[in-house]
Formats: structure tokens, C-alpha cells, sequence
């Protein structure tokens, strides 16, 4: 059980350490926080407001750092964010809420669908390695992998969005009629199919990259020369055999994004101004709402760390040496 | 199969040089001064200005050629730092090994996991100075962990080889065996890695200026991006202005994407050709 101690350790040393980040950040950069929000609202600065402000942030002087910290702490892992200032009165926990389903949604669908595309288009050039094809399909991912995404985001939504007028410029659904059911849900597809695009192109030169050299290093190991010479099939040499065993370090690349799915789309929804996670922390960072960024950042960490244990604690079961 | 292989090498090589010429070139190349006002705003292109202009009539060309100079800079200067961190902290781990490892591997695994662009967009979010020494600093500072990694894995695997032992015995100095012994012999690694995080450091700067994170008075292809989207370029139809600098970030991107691939497939024995 060494193992397992060592995982849950490492999580909580982990989760501590954005705690502290998120924690230190604020109080570590110069000028006042209290009164940088305090000018943004304009008028005259009441001395009486910095300090009311001070304390509702958690950053005045008197109280000492530690007892800062364990409120902060105390607050956090409660899911208590306080009061988002640019959408005054909401609590940080509403917006989270309210956001969360759309990101996960359009992410964790893209995530999936580029996952299986990915790996099977590297499966294929792995197979044909150095014939055109995999030529072809390698130097296209390297291309790929250097472009910005947010700019593939812009390019596609000026071409099919605004010359071609196909698909909406913004938003989640629509905005205009009151829908229901499956009116709706077409609405939701209608609307995420452009965010969707642009990450399952974005993150598809990765997938196949990932697969492609795994084919290549497994291709060269004994059992398949044995297949071969057994004069089985090519197609069940390439599936049963080589693709099978290619793929653990795909299916665990795969675990780890998952984890990724509430942070990795923040460009994306903010070109496409999708309701979600990474559009509402850009909301944040633009209007200086830093009780808004900062849970943001935590629960984008949390998910991480949280996938990053899921995976660890299920090859527990996958690999007997984990288990010692 | 040799041919083959330097080829993409020389693909993204001959690119880079290309960028540092124009970046060197610039006044020479440039028709225009990027600050000037030359025309009506958002201009089509036309023979005189080959990419328009943008909403201060000032010609996209021009910004384009003289964005390569802060880009380049910006992204070599990162990724140079970047990778001297992981060195630092990867070798450090690697070779004395025991207590000192566990604390560095634990930070280098912490730094792993922790999201890299939420973390930049936070940091870059409460520094009030704009610049590209905040965004140097940002980006090398929250994407040094994947190359310190591969690094302390390299320098463990050196550590107990026989010519290292023998300095050990012969009583050189831990500094100076790990510059002159172990440093010589990872520098297809470093080099490798090197070009990573150049291409970590073009994206990253890209996406920072992006959102307004840059100094957006300084041409950069980045803060050009943040200036077309901020006056709406597609839907005046400036599409030059946004292809433009897209285009040339990735093809920096991709160069550094294409050396690191090919160093990779030369010193990875698995990946070689038989």
C-alpha cells in the first residue's frame, strides 16, 4: 500500500501547492488590491471603503498571515468563493455552476472525439512508416501542433461563422427563441459545433504524434516478426497486435486530459464567447474579479490533480508491480 | 532514410533563418514604418499594400515584418531560460539523488499537474507591469517541469556510468562534473528539449498578448492578433491582419516542432530506421 500512500500524498502536497499559489499571488504583487478594485468602480476613495474591502478579501493588515491563510483555506475547500465583484451580487460559486456543464460538455465530447480519430490515423501511419501516407499525416501534425489555437478558432469562425454565415458567431444556444427538448439540444449542437471543431483540431496532431511513435517502437519488438512469420493477416498484426499494446500510453495521455477538459478550452470559448469555465475566468481577469479567477483557478486545478489520482489509483489495478 | 531524416531537420532549420534574417533585415524589408498612418483604415490589399491596413491605416505588411523582431526575440530568450531551469533543477535532482531528488521531483511533478495556461493567465492577470520581460518570465517560470523531467531521468541513467564514477573517484567536483562530464553528453536532449520549450514560448507568447497581457503599444504578432480581434478585423473584412500573424506564428511553431521531432527520431534508438 506504499503505492497508494505515496498517490495520496502527492495529491495533497499538490492541491496545497495551488492553494498557496493562488493563496500568495495576490498578497506578493505590488499595489492594493482593495484599492485597485475600489478606482475601477471611480468616484472618491473613502479610506473607511479600503478598509471594509481589505477585509472582505481577506488582505488586511491586522490580522496575521497564518490566520489569513487558514480562513482562505477554510473558505476554499468549502467551496465558499465569496461574492464575484463584476456580477455583484452573485456568489463565484453560482457563476462556477453555471458554466461548469458547458464546458465539460463541449470539451469532454471534442476531447473524445479527437482522442479516437487521433489514434487511429497514428495507428495507420505507424503501420506505413516513411510510405507518403505516413509522411503525409506526420508532417501535418507537426503543423498542426504549432499552430495557435485561438488564431485556428478566429480563422474558422470568420470562414464558416461570418463569410459563409453556417454556423452562429456566439453563445451556447440560441438567444432569440425560447426552445424545448430536442429544438433545444439541436440548438446546443448547432452552436458547439465550431467550438468542437476547433479543439478536436487543435489537440489532433498530439493524439496522432503520440500513437504514430508508439506504433513505430512497437513494430520493432520479437512477437510481431513471431506474428509475421506465422504468416498471420497484416490487418489483425497491425489491430490485434501491434495497436494493442501501442496504446497504454495513448489510454493513459487520455486519462490525464480528462482532467484538462474544465481548463483546456479557454481561448477557444473566448473567441467563440462560449458560456463556459474559460470565458467567464477571462470575464474575471478583464474586470480585475479576482474571488472569480481565483476559485476558477482552483477548481481548474482541483480537476486536474483529481484525473491525475483517478489514473494513478486505476493502474493500481491495471499494473500487479504498483501493487508490491 | 538518412536523406529523409535531415530533411525535415533542414525544413525547419532554413525556416528559423529565414525569421532572423527578416528580423535583422527589417527596416530594409519593411515599405512602410509599422507606427505611420499611410492610408484609410481597414484597407483591402492592394499592390501597394499587399496585406491592408489596419484601423489606424498603418500597413499590416510592414507590423508583420517588424513583429518578427520582439516575436523571435521573446521566444528564443524563453525558451533559453525555460530550458535552463529544467536543466538546473533536472540535474540537480538526477545527480545527488536521495533527499534532494525527492523534494525536486515532487516540485517538478507539482509543476507538472498544475495547468500551465490558467496559471500564466493568473500570474500575467496581477502583474501590472506590461512587457516582454513579464512575459518571459511567466511563461519560463510555469512551463519548465516536462524538460527538467526527461533531464533528471537522463542525468539518473548517467549518474553510475563507468567515466562518471571514475571522475567521482579521481575527486572533481560535483560542478564540475556535472558541466563538463554530464552536460556534454545530453546535448542532443537539451537541444531537443531546447526547441520545445521555443515552441511552448511562441504559442504561450501568442496567447498572453492575445488576451492583452503584452505591452500592446509594442509590434509584436502576438499583440497584432490582440488588436484585430479588439477592433473586430474579420468583421470589417481585414482578414490579412488576422491571417497574417497566424500564419507566421505557426510556421515559426512548426519549425521548432519539426527540429525537436527529427532530434528525437535520431537519438531515439526505437524510432530509428533498422
Amino acid at each position: 500500500m506504499k503505492y497508494l500512500r505515496d498517490k495520496i500524498m502527492f495529491f495533497l502536497i499538490a492541491l496545497l501547492s495551488a492553494l498557496i499559489i493562488n493563496f500568495i499571488l495576490p498578497r506578493m504583487m505590488p499595489g492594493d488590491p482593495a484599492e485597485r478594485i475600489l478606482m475601477k468602480m471611480g468616484g472618491e476613495i473613502q479610506p473607511e471603503a479600503v478598509d471594509a474591502m481589505k477585509i472582505a478579501l481577506g488582505v488586511d493588515k491586522e490580522t496575521p498571515l497564518l490566520q489569513q491563510f487558514f480562513s482562505y483555506l477554510k473558505n476554499t475547500l468549502t467551496f465558499n468563493f465569496g461574492i464575484s465583484y463584476s456580477y455583484y451580487p452573485v456568489p463565484v460559486k453560482d457563476l462556477i455552476l453555471n458554466s461548469l456543464p458547458w464546458t465539460i460538455g463541449l470539451v469532454g465530447i471534442s476531447t473524445l472525439i479527437s482522442f479516437v480519430l487521433g489514434t487511429s490515423l497514428g495507428i495507420r501511419a505507424g503501420w506505413n512508416r516513411n510510405k507518403p501516407i505516413d509522411s503525409f499525416i506526420t508532417i501535418c501534425s507537426l503543423i498542426i501542433r504549432g499552430f495557435p489555437y485561438f488564431w485556428l478558432a478566429l480563422i474558422l469562425l470568420y470562414i464558416f461563422g461570418f463569410l459563409l454565415n453556417l454556423f452562429p458567431l456566439s453563445n451556447a444556444y440560441s438567444t432569440h427563441e425560447f426552445l424545448k427538448g430536442w429544438k433545444f439540444f439541436g440548438s446546443v449542437l448547432y452552436h458547439g459545433f465550431l467550438p468542437g471543431l476547433t479543439l478536436v483540431l487543435a489537440s489532433l496532431g498530439t493524439w496522432i504524434l503520440t500513437m504514430r511513435n508508439n506504433m513505430v517502437s512497437t513494430l520493432s519488438e520479437d512477437f510481431i516478426l513471431v506474428a509475421e512469420a506465422k504468416g498471420l493477416k497484416d490487418k489483425d498484426i497491425m489491430n490485434k497486435y501491434a495497436a494493442r499494446n501501442a496504446l497504454l500510453p495513448s489510454v493513459t495521455s487520455f486519462g490525464l486530459s480528462l482532467g484538462y477538459i474544465v481548463g483546456g478550452a479557454l481561448l477557444t470559448e473566448i473567441v467563440f464567447s462560449y458560456p463556459g469555465i474559460g470565458y467567464l475566468m477571462y470575464k474575471g481577469v478583464t474586470s480585475q474579479d479576482y474571488p472569480l479567477m481565483q476559485a476558477i483557478f482552483f477548481i481548474i486545478s482541483l480537476s486536474v490533480l483529481i484525473a491525475n489520482f483517478m489514473l494513478d489509483f486505476v493502474y493500481m489495478f491495471l499494473d500487479p508491480r504498483t501493487r508490491g | 532514410m538518412k536523406i529523409r531524416l535531415n530533411k525535415k531537420a533542414l525544413v525547419g532549420a532554413v525556416i528559423i533563418l529565414f525569421f532572423i534574417l527578416i528580423a535583422i533585415l527589417a527596416p530594409l524589408l519593411a515599405p512602410y514604418d509599422p507606427h505611420e498612418f499611410v492610408g484609410t483604415p481597414y484597407s483591402k490589399p492592394t499592390s501597394k499594400y499587399i496585406l491592408g491596413l489596419d484601423r489606424m491605416g498603418r500597413d499590416i505588411l510592414s507590423q508583420l515584418i517588424y513583429g518578427t523582431r520582439l516575436s523571435l526575440i521573446v521566444g528564443l530568450t524563453t525558451g533559453a531560460l525555460m530550458t535552463s531551469i529544467s536543466l538546473l533543477i533536472g540535474m540537480t535532482a538526477g545527480y545527488f539523488g536521495g533527499i534532494i531528488d525527492r523534494i525536486l521531483s515532487t516540485i517538478i511533478d507539482v509543476f507538472m499537474v498544475i495547468p500551465g495556461l490558467p496559471l500564466m493567465i493568473v500570474i500575467a492577470s496581477y502583474i501590472r507591469l506590461r512587457g516582454v520581460v513579464p512575459i518571459i518570465l511567466v511563461i519560463s517560470f510555469t512551463s519548465w517541469a516536462p524538460g527538467a523531467r526527461v533531464i533528471r531521468a537522463q542525468t539518473l541513467t548517467m549518474r553510475n556510468r563507468e567515466f562518471i564514477l571514475a571522475s567521482k573517484i579521481t575527486g572533481e567536483k560535483s560542478v564540475r562534473i556535472i558541466f563538463s562530464e554530464i552536460l556534454p553528453n545530453m546535448l542532443s536532449l537539451i537541444s531537443s528539449d531546447f526547441f520545445m520549450a521555443c515552441l511552448t514560448a511562441i504559442v504561450g507568447e501568442a496567447s498572453l498578448e492575445f488576451l492583452g497581457f503584452g505591452d500592446v503599444s509594442a509590434i509584436t504578432w502576438g499583440t497584432m492578433l490582440y488588436w484585430a480581434q479588439n477592433s473586430s478585423a474579420l468583421l470589417n473584412n481585414a482578414w490579412g491582419w488576422v491571417l497574417a500573424p497566424g500564419i507566421a506564428i505557426a510556421t515559426l511553431g512548426a519549425s521548432f516542432a519539426l527540429l525537436n521531432f527529427s532530434i528525437d527520431e535520431l537519438t531515439n534508438p526505437k524510432l530509428r530506421e533498422v
